[in-house]
């Protein structure tokens, strides 16, 4: 089979996949939600976390929960590699240094598992499991409550009340998160990933020198990995690595759970909002986006710009020959537009422009479909904005799912889009500014090395967690710099879109007419990729062009 | 006088100028920046001279004045009307009547709320109030233009008089109802003139957007240097300022606040004031309209549609009859009466005087019937009861084929008047004439309009419900409210609110101020009380109640406006890119060039290219703002088509057109080739 027939069979499956899920998954997800019942181990949770599960609370309480709970989170987790070397098994590994373990704690506490070490040689099996596995559930089901709160603003009305934090987190780690990575492990087991606590293997490699490959409970790992958008790989070359993502199956697979809860929750909102045509348009805005960047990373590496790769032949550099170009891309795509950050090649070692897309898709801050929960969150923000101007355009003061789009949602939703650049943008500023940062650039003097440092900032401000590995970010500098862009990156949009839920649940609903603007037909898909692409696209126009604009051109 | 003239671009100058005091420009975040950055790059020009700087820095400049002047343009139009008002608004002393009853002289404003005060034929009326004493006709001509007289009286929904207008006849006595400074004629000079205009909510909104943006793009400019300096490009101040003025949304910016002023002005043009850009803006939201029947739907008066003959009876024998039974009726249905008879049965107007042996009987509330005497012949015309009980007092009988036929135009909405006649003392009906209740021209295709545009039209009538359904059903409104009390249009105004509709409607009398109030959009007529012109917060000074759909359609273009120029200024950006990114990176990654893809001469012209077009565009759009987008009502799905591929895809395209052709004249400039 040719690489383009395999390429377009692997989109055709993955894409009926997510078709045949989409309903009854995104279903389920919206009963999970509204149901009244709580499960017995749920209210045993409930009981031994001293929570009243019936208390709904407002926006505010909502939010100080959930700050709470993140900020406990990342104490412990920093504790906890600290602490390693004292504690079963460690593996021998001594207790991980200050910077490194903020760094880390805030990146899996933020959903971003941005890596800078190197993790079969840095964190044992305790740290691996009891505190990066763990917040790969936790992360993930913080990024779902909000979108569910953000949700119930729009259903409801008329109230200050938008849900309980622990009961809606407790029952996304309980009834969606944990059943389907059993299935799911079970899945990768069978297509070949590793699942043990054993020490490692001795192997030879093709030049003949001795390596040591760790096991460990990789394939556990690996599908909470994907399905909640973490990235953080068990080993350093993440999905690349043939204990994590052994053959183009597994590729495959990891791929659709990645994706699946980010684009299924569209479903969820459809029928929250009591209306699916409007959660057909959000996955329509987002798989539009998603298909145009598909195509264009997989053109710019299936034509391998540059002197280099046309003389091998192909851009297989930093590619694994078991997945080739096309899976590549897709994969590329995929973590970049759902805030995963898991890798199957190195995107460092794509052609400029073809890295450049990656970039640029996490620079439309991470919606397209976005990571679990932050993608809905996300999109839903920019389409109250893109409803402001559109509803004028109709003649009346803007109003979306019912709901009237005043100076206070508009300023929260300015806030919202204000913070990811900010952080974006000046921290690479600082970064470019000071020598010592500018030191852990590998490719001096050359665009590629403003993209790194970019494409550092970009990852850890959207949440995403992937890199252009060439940036060496184990350095005091970067592992502070980007542990506080990753926590702010997380939580200050949070408590924004949280305020925004509060607001517009306290409104009394709108009546639809003639006169109101249709957000679900194809004409404000397509103005809301207008904004998603202008609006937030713009804004790192000048960056990108010093980068891989000036590399690839 | 909403044609826009070039002119008053000039002599709005100096107004312009003087807005560029920083603590007025503070109030509007885009421009403010554009003025910080146009200072600072002035005070760089004189250490770092060339004409590239200098040309950005005329033009930074420039950019604010345009603006400046766009708002200066939109206010010179309402202080024109201002000035008409306040020479109306001369001193004028009152003769306040005292409580013992004399009169004393008093200047107008030391008058008081409760006040009474007397004005006589030829005097200003001092202020405004309610007529307790009297009848005068009053000219009004100094607040709405109308130079024709009008009837101010005592009690009943006519009595309201404002400040600044004449008594023509007659003596009258007023009772005060504001207080001084707070009269209508001063709120109107405030309001025409702009000083107590203030940011409306949703202008308050789109002014955070813009903020934000502006933001977003200054931090985005901020940044570049470090990024460029790692390119070893060193970028100056004005250039930055350049790249970051051309990218914050200048545009809308610099015409927001004339969009707002141009639309209460607009307003103003067709004699409604607004008492708030508020409730303009709601205006565009509305989802209900209560219309009155009387005077909105209806012309106001039943005419004769059709004479209807009982059996035995010509056509033209009942016309004949009727005309002759009406030529002494002098109310609107009586001469409707006899214009029927002439244009539908070819019968010549006769007059009084033909008929030496008539006696014109009047219509009286008792008979309920009138009539006309001719020898030994009498002919009548009432209501079916009063009609039938005539005819069997004088011998005759009626059929119960008169009876259907009454019915039956009852039943259509209709009022039947039967006709009979007497001859030597035997009584018989002739036939019924169908009056109707005539539905204005254009209604229909009006409310079909509002159906597409989401408005709700309910027609309100004290009919009862099957006249009202008939005429509702012609006039083709989508619901009715027959026998409607005051009560009953409050009931109906809270219902649609609770249910998140916006309601309006127009009104005149006392007893409609509470629902005036309650109306998100309440229009009263001028010539109503000062209850219901206090209570509602718009009046409209033609006292044209169909007028409230014009309000409609001014509150939605207001809003189009805006969007479709926010639209428009963010779509600009993209080209500003294409022409200042290669101009500034190009040198250091040749590469780039690919980028200037409009081919620009240098990089020096395609940065000032840029600029100037981002000036000129503020003055070019200047009339749009203060016209307001074409506006046709039609559904959201295609007026938002057709705005966003105006606004939308031709702000991406026309810079891209503008900037090249600037380009072609400004290479040519010396300095900066």
């Amino acid at each position: 089979m040719s690489d383009t027939a395999a390429g377009l069979l692997q989109v055709g499956l993955l894409l009926a996949c997510l078709a045949a899920v989409y309903r009854p998954f995104g279903g389920y997800l919206a009963r999970v939600y509204t149901s009244d019942n709580d499960l017995r181990i749920e209210r045993a949770t409930y009981k031994l976390l001293g929570v009243d599960s019936k208390a709904d609370q407002t926006w505010a309480v909502y939010a100080r929960s959930l700050i709470a709970f993140s900020a406990l989170s990342v104490v412990l987790l920093y504790l906890l590699q600290r602490l390693q070397h004292w504690l079963p098994l460690s593996l021998g590994l001594p207790n991980v240094e200050s910077g490194l373990a903020f760094n880390t704690a805030a990146s899996f506490v933020s959903n971003t598992n941005w890596q800078s070490y190197v993790p079969e040689a840095v964190m044992g099996h305790l740290v691996q499991f009891a505190g990066l596995a763990v917040q790969n559930f936790l992360s993930a089901a913080v990024g779902i409550v909000v979108a569910i709160a953000l949700l119930r603003g729009f259903s409801r009305s008329t109230t200050d009340r938008l849900g309980n934090f622990w009961v809606d987190l407790t029952r996304t780690v309980l009834r969606v998160l944990l059943p389907i990575a059993v299935l799911g492990t079970v899945a990768l087991v069978a297509m070949g990933v590793v699942q043990n606590f054993s020490g490692g293997h001795e192997v030879t490699s093709v030049v003949g020198q001795t390596q040591t490959l760790p096991g460990g409970a990789v394939a556990s790992q690996e599908v909470i990995k994907e399905l909640g958008t973490n990235g953080g790989g068990y080993y350093n070359a993440n999905s690349a690595h043939p204990f994590e993502n052994p053959n183009p199956l597994s590729n495959l697979f990891e791929i659709f759970l990645l994706l699946v809860i980010p684009v299924c929750l569209t479903r969820t909102f459809g029928l929250m909002v009591k209306d699916r045509r409007q959660g057909y348009a959000i996955l329509g805005v987002m798989a539009t986006i998603w298909s145009a960047f598909v195509v264009l990373a997989t053109l710019f590496e299936v034509q391998g710009a540059g002197s280099a790769t046309q003389a091998a032949g192909a851009a297989l550099e930093g590619k694994e020959t078991r997945f080739g170009e096309w899976a590549s891309a897709l994969f590329a795509v995929s973590t970049t537009g759902t805030s995963t950050g898991a890798v199957n090649s190195m995107h460092d070692s794509f052609t400029p422009l073809g890295g450049g897309t990656a970039l640029f898709h996490m620079m439309l801050g991470e919606v397209t479909p976005g990571g679990t929960g932050t993608g809905l969150y996300g999109m839903l923000i920019l389409a109250v904005l893109a409803v402001f101007v559109a509803g004028l355009m109709v003649g009346r003061t803007p109003e979306y799912l019912k709901k009237k789009i005043t100076a206070r949602e508009m300023k929260l939703v300015s806030l919202y889009i204000l913070t990811t650049p900010t952080l974006v943008l000046v921290g690479s500023s600082i970064a470019m500014g000071l020598a010592t940062a500018r030191a852990s650039i590998l490719n001096t003097d050359s665009p590629h090395g403003f993209s790194e440092v970019l494409y550092a900032f970009t990852s850890a401000g959207n949440n995403n967690g992937s890199a252009f590995a060439g940036i060496s970010a184990n350095t005091p500098f970067y592992n502070t710099a980007l542990g506080l862009v990753m926590l702010l990156g997380r939580f200050v949009p949070i408590v924004f879109a949280l305020a925004l839920a509060g607001s517009l649940a306290r409104q009394h609903p709108v009546p639809v007419t003639q006169g109101t603007l249709p957000t679900h037909k194809a004409l404000f898909v397509t103005m809301l990729v207008g904004v998603v692409l202008i609006v937030t696209g713009l804004t790192y126009f000048p960056a990108l062009t010093l980068g891989p604009l000036a590399e690839g051109l | 006088m909403t044609t826009f003239k070039p002119k008053t671009l000039l002599t709005s100058l100096p107004d312009a100028l003087r807005k560029l005091d920083p603590r007025v420009m503070w109030k509007n975040p885009v421009m403010f920046v554009v003025e910080v950055g146009a200072a600072g790059s002035t005070i760089l020009a004189f250490t770092d001279s060339s004409t590239f700087v200098w040309w950005i820095v005329v033009w930074l400049w420039l950019t604010v004045i345009f603006a400046n002047l766009a708002e200066a343009v939109a206010e010179g139009r309402g202080k024109a009307q201002a000035e008409t008002l306040r020479r109306a608004k001369t001193e004028t002393t009152a003769r306040r009547l005292t409580a013992s009853g004399d009169e004393e002289e008093v200047p107008a404003t030391q008058l008081r709320l409760g006040d009474l005060v007397i004005v006589e034929a030829g005097q200003i009326i001092p202020g405004d109030g309610d007529v307790v004493e009297g009848v005068a006709s009053v000219d009004e001509s100094a607040i709405t233009g109308e130079s024709a007289p009008v009837i101010r009286e005592s009690g009943g929904d006519r009595s309201a008089v404002t400040g600044g207008t004449k008594v023509l006849s007659d003596r009258i006595v007023v009772k005060i109802a504001t207080k001084p400074g707070e009269s209508f004629i001063d709120r109107m000079i405030a309001l025409v003139e702009g000083a107590s205009r203030q940011k409306t909510p949703n202008e308050i909104a789109l002014n955070i957007l813009l903020a934000s943006l502006t933001i977003v793009f200054l931090i985005a400019t901020a940044t570049l240097p470090t990024f460029a300096a790692y390119a070893h490009t060193s970028l100056s101040l004005v250039i930055l300022v350049a790249l970051l003025v051309c990218l914050i949304p200048t545009t809308i910016g610099a015409l927001l606040s004339a969009i707002g002023i141009a639309g209460m002005d607009r307003l103003v043009q067709r004699n409604v004031l607004a008492m708030s850009g508020r409730a303009v803006e709601a205006a565009g939201d509305v989802n209900t309209l209560l219309l009155d029947k009387t005077g909105t739907i209806t012309l106001g008066n039943r005419q004769a549609s059709e004479f209807i003959p009982v059996q035995g009876v010509s056509d033209t024998e009942l016309a004949d009859a009727a005309q002759l039974s009406s030529l002494a009726d002098e109310t609107p249905e009586g001469r409707s009466i006899v214009v029927l008879a002439k244009t539908g049965y070819g019968l010549r107007e006769r007059h009084t005087g033909e008929l030496p042996h008539a006696t014109f009987v009047e219509f009286t509330a008792q008979t309920r019937m009138s009539g006309v005497d001719v020898d030994n012949r009498q002919v009548r015309k009432g209501a079916a009861g009063a009609v039938n009980a005539w005819i069997r007092e004088h011998g005759g009988t009626t059929d119960a084929r008169l009876g259907e036929i009454v019915d039956g135009i009852s039943a259509s909405g209709g009022t039947p008047l039967v006709v009979a006649e007497s001859i030597d003392g035997t009584a018989r009906a002739l036939g019924v004439i169908h009056l109707k209740d005539v539905v204005k021209a254009g209604m229909r295709e009006r409310f079909d309009q509002m159906r597409a545009m989401g408005i709700r039209t309910v027609m309100i009538t004290g009919d009862n419900a099957l006249t009202a359904k008939a005429i509702a059903e012609e006039a083709g409104v989508d619901d009715f409210l027959a026998e409607a009390t005051p009560e009953d249009k409050m009931a109906l105004i809270k219902q649609e609110q609770e249910g998140g509709r916006l309601v309006a409607m127009t009104g005149d009398g006392t007893n409609d101020a509470p629902a005036l109030a309650q109306a998100d959009v309440g229009v009263a007529m001028n010539s109503g009380t000062s209850a219901a012109k206090e209570a509602g917060n718009m009046v409209d000074l033609d006292s044209n109640p169909t007028k409230l759909i014009e309000i409609v359609e001014i509150g939605k273009q207001l809003l189009i406006t805006r969007g479709s120029l926010t639209t428009f200024s963010i779509a600009n950006d993209v080209a500003k890119y294409f022409a200042i990114l290669p101009a500034l990176f190009a040198a250091a990654y040749p590469g780039l060039d690919k980028l200037n893809i409009m081919g620009l001469h240098s990089p020096e012209s395609a940065i000032v290219s840029a600029i100037v077009f981002n000036a000129l565009v503020i003055v070019a759009l200047v009339p749009l703002a203060l016209r307001g987008v074409r506006y046709k009502p039609s559904s959201a799905s295609a007026m938002l088509r057709r705005n966003l591929l105006v606004y939308g895809v031709g702000g991406l395209i026309t810079p891209f057109v503008g900037i090249k052709l600037l380009d072609l004249v400004i290479s040519l400039i010396p300095g900066l080739r």
